[in-house]
């Protein structure tokens, strides 16, 4: 095959999302010399290097991406069958609370709780933890029934609905961890039983004191799992066949409804099970009485729009992400104040979303060089 | 000679297939000039490189005997190139002159001046005989006034080569007329025009010579008056088509599709009439139905309810003694019944989905296709090539061709194969032919019959009267929702068949006016 042939059949998916990454990194680059040009240049190698200087450093990017990979993969699975899920980050805290809550709650509940809680798994300690994750996947899950059920039967649109659902979702939250498990010195939650933490699997050995644990491996599992219902089940078949076109799902005699409404609650319970994933860490991180939408939430459509909502690609983006946010915390041992680092890894990532208008740039640009179209 | 337009040696080629191989178009001024092909012939990649949408790998262009590089419409709209497209290019909630005007306004200070346009579009409209209200919204006037703003736009722009692409597709007969009137007005002010079509009728009633292209090959130019529709079919074709069918007697066998006083009402918001009024007729093993009226008569409420898209509100349906009234599309495509949908882009495909995808798209849940809930693609993949052979499915990259880079013809050969393929006991088939060329209706024509001989039952609904002549062992008329006549179209002439249409049975002497 020529080389010219050979382009026209390549998937330039990859390489759009690197364009654009390269991009967004230009920009952060332009930000940092704006704001200190004397150390823009230092700064900048930092921001690349600094998530690779040690083995805590890389612990600490899979620490970060495990809960964005999920809301991300939130986003991607919802976006591959037709739906917009707004909706992460009210999935995410209501499915951070009930795995808060589960893990609170679970040890007191009497003989039945402290059975649980002692039980030992070989490897992953007790189940509470596997029980409190179980409670963040439903709840995220019912989250997003309601807006599924809304366009499924009355046709509302799905981006209304999950938003409002985001507002409810954190005034709810906040309300009942006032009532239930508040911490009043603090303003926030308790923290979880022991047993309710998921077990670090030795990671914290090889990544020291960078808070990695299981839940990473978790993410990858859901990552598999989600790229094989979408590409090798009949029931992915489904689901993407209702997205791209409803009328001809239901012509062909597929339930539609039922698959829409199936399509949000599986994107809500990924975006519950990455609120339960962090707050189950183990690491400091309690639900705090604020009146702020969960940025883990949000950070799943750039997510999943860098990966291009492939699940293979969530799980790079998420993890690139992390590596950007990790790197910018070393940029502190320059002189740029913390605000400006924040805004420049939000130009990173604000850019890196851009990789679909570079690919339907790439991809026309194809169709006159002669691939494309056949009239 | 000299031509306006020369396209020579153009070659064009996508992932599979060569769209246009070494093809030469010479136009001349003040000709009509058409271009005729089957669906996917290459006509549309054609005028595609002339307008400057696609870059060809070959071949050279060239305009007034100059030789050019167009790398765009704005170039081609330089050159004096319009095109009219099949799908108008209008704003909906623009008025007529503001539409016209879009893209060449005339600015003074910022602001537009719209006095001199309004007198330009006037008096072009005066001339030209093209009746438009510069005033009306888009949105409000019909397909053939749109068409007419679409023709004073080339108009506007001083264009002189003007490209028609498929212009009477979305028009009615007597919009057709007006059409064919204006065409010849404008070439004889001396312009030029590049007529695409299948319709080898419009071709006889206007065109001067024509380019025939097949699979992508320049077939030849002919002179029209000394060519005869049959000649140009057959270079159109490759072969000799012959649209008239012979139906071979049969006595029609056990009633397969039982339809009982099915009543259907209007689904749009704050409609309560009935679309559907308690229709009752049967479709029998061996003979096709066909189901004959003037759009819009309650024949999509009809086949909605019959395949289970929506419920019916009373009534019973049948199907091979089965009660299916209530029961869900699901149900009915797999007891039997297949359904050839009358939107293809609607109801028919998956656009995003491949081909191979699409022709197993109420079948995917078979054992045949997946195990455990896991598809098996390799036997999907076998399976559409299978269905690509023996149907004659033409696209660039086989089965896993997107269905949406396919051309209309091929998307409809698809579905066909598809819905025939599942080997029905009850064929319902909505407008099948609608929008294809000679040789795909010949095709799908012989499919159906061939359903008809193997002793299956086909319903056919057809707005065209030459088809559902031809093809019924029975016609159902329907008006406004009912059944009003039973014929036999051995015993009925065209013209009654269209009184019944019409609402009005003949030799009753229009009992419906008082």
């Amino acid at each position: 095959m020529k080389l010219t042939e050979k382009i026209k059949h390549m998937d330039f998916s990859f390489l759009s999302s690197v364009i654009a990454i390269a991009v967004g990194l230009l920009f952060g680059l332009i930000i940092l010399l704006i704001s200190n040009p004397a150390q823009a240049m230092g700064g900048f190698s930092t921001i690349l290097t600094g998530a690779f200087r040690d083995m805590r450093s890389i612990g600490r990017i899979m620490y970060f991406a495990t809960p964005i990979i999920l809301t991300g993969l939130s986003v991607g699975f919802a976006f591959k069958t037709g739906l917009f899920n707004i909706g992460t980050p009210g999935q995410f805290i209501v499915g951070a609370f009930g795995a808060v809550i589960v893990g609170i709650k679970l040890p007191q509940m009497g003989a039945f709780g402290a059975a649980i809680v002692n039980f030992k798994l070989p490897l992953l300690g007790s189940p509470h933890w596997i029980l409190a994750l179980l409670a963040a996947v439903i709840l995220g899950g019912l989250w997003a029934l309601l807006p599924g059920i809304l366009k499924a039967y009355a046709n509302v649109h799905e981006v209304i609905a999950s938003i409002m659902m985001n507002y409810i979702g954190m005034y709810l939250v906040n309300y009942l961890v006032l009532n239930t498990v508040y911490d009043r010195l603090r303003n926030q939650s308790l923290g979880v039983a022991k047993s309710a933490i998921i077990p670090k699997l030795g990671l914290d050995n090889i990544f020291p004191r960078s808070n990695v644990n299981a839940g990473f491996f978790i993410a990858i599992l859901a990552v598999i799992v989600i790229y094989i219902i979408l590409n090798k089940t009949t029931f992915g078949f489904e689901l993407k066949a209702v997205g791209y076109n409803r009328d001809a799902s239901k012509y062909a005699g597929i339930n539609e409804k039922r698959s829409i409404i199936l399509s949000m609650v599986i994107a809500g319970a990924l975006a519950g099970l990455g609120g339960g994933l962090l707050y189950l860490a183990g690491t400091g991180k309690y639900i705090e009485v604020v009146d702020i939408l969960a940025a883990e939430g949000f950070t799943g459509i750039p997510v999943a729009l860098l990966g291009l909502s492939n699940p293979i690609g969530v799980l790079f983006a998420g993890l690139f992400i992390g590596y950007i946010t990790v790197g910018g915390d070393y940029l502190q041992l320059y002189d740029f104040a913390p605000e400006i680092i924040d805004i420049i890894v939000a130009s990173i990532i604000y850019f890196s979303a851009f990789s679909l208008i570079v690919k339907n740039i790439i991809d026309r640009r194809r169709i006159k060089l002669g691939g494309g179209k056949v009239q | 000679m000299d031509y306006i337009i020369e396209m020579l040696g153009i070659t064009k080629e996508f992932p599979g297939i060569v769209a246009n191989d070494e093809v030469t178009l010479q136009v001349k001024k003040g000709e009509i000039h058409a271009l005729l092909g089957e669906n996917g012939a290459g006509k549309s990649t054609l005028m595609n490189v002339l307008f400057g949408l696609y870059q060809p790998e070959k071949g050279v262009i060239k305009i007034r005997g100059k030789e050019v590089n167009i790398f765009g419409p704005r170039e081609a709209n330089a050159l004096g190139i319009g095109m009219v497209h099949q799908h108008f290019m209008l704003v909906d909630s623009f008025t007529v002159l503001q539409n016209i005007v879009l893209g060449m306004e005339t600015v003074a200070g910022g602001l537009l001046r719209m006095d001199d346009a309004r007198k330009k579009v006037i008096a072009l409209s005066e001339q030209y005989g093209l009746k438009v209200d510069p005033n009306a919204l888009v949105s409000d006037i019909s397909v053939g006034m749109q068409q007419r703003v679409e023709i004073l736009k080339m108009l506007y722009r001083d264009n002189e080569i003007l490209i028609f692409d498929e212009p009477t597709a979305v028009l009615t007969p007597q919009e057709i007329e007006e059409l064919m009137h204006t065409m010849r007005g404008l070439a004889a002010e001396g312009k030029s025009i590049i007529f695409i079509t299948h319709k080898l009728n419009e071709i006889k009633a206007v065109a001067n010579r024509c380019t025939v292209l097949r699979r992508g090959k320049f077939i030849g130019v002919v002179d029209v008056a000394s060519t005869s529709k049959e000649t140009l079919s057959e270079m159109m074709v490759g072969r000799k088509v012959n649209l008239e069918i012979d139906l071979q007697p049969l006595t029609a066998g056990e009633p397969v599709l039982q339809v009982d006083k099915l009543r259907v009402k209007s689904r749009r918001q704050g409609h309560t009439k009935d679309m559907v009024k308690d229709v009752s007729f049967s479709v029998r093993k061996g003979e096709i139905v066909c189901i004959a009226g003037i759009d819009g008569n309650g024949q999509t409420e009809l086949v909605h309810a019959l395949t289970g898209l929506t419920m019916p509100d009373s009534g019973r349906l049948i199907l091979n003694g089965e009660d299916i009234t209530r029961q869900p599309v699901r149900f009915r495509n797999t007891h039997g019944l297949a359904h050839i949908p009358e939107d293809r882009h609607k109801h028919g495909l998956v656009l995003d989905y491949s081909l191979g995808e699409n022709l197993v798209l109420q079948g995917y849940f078979t054992p045949e296709f997946q195990t455990k809930g896991f598809l098996r693609r390799e036997k999907i993949i076998a399976y559409a090539n299978q269905l690509i052979e023996k149907y004659d499915i033409r696209s660039g990259q086989g089965a896993q061709t997107p269905a949406r880079s396919m051309s209309g013809g091929n998307q409809q050969k698809a579905i066909v194969a598809r819905e025939i393929d599942r080997d029905p006991e009850l064929l319902v088939a909505v407008q099948p032919t609608r929008g294809l060329d000679v040789g795909a209706i010949e095709y799908i024509h012989h499919k159906l019959v061939e359903q008809r001989d193997a002793g299956k039952a086909v319903l056919l609904i057809s707005l065209e009267l030459d088809e559902v002549m031809n093809l019924s062992d029975r016609i159902l008329v329907i008006y406004e929702g009912s059944i009003v006549a039973d014929l036999n179209p051995k015993e009925i002439t065209v013209q009654d068949l269209g009184l019944y249409m019409a609402g009005s049975a003949p030799g009753t002497a229009r009992r419906d006016v008082q």
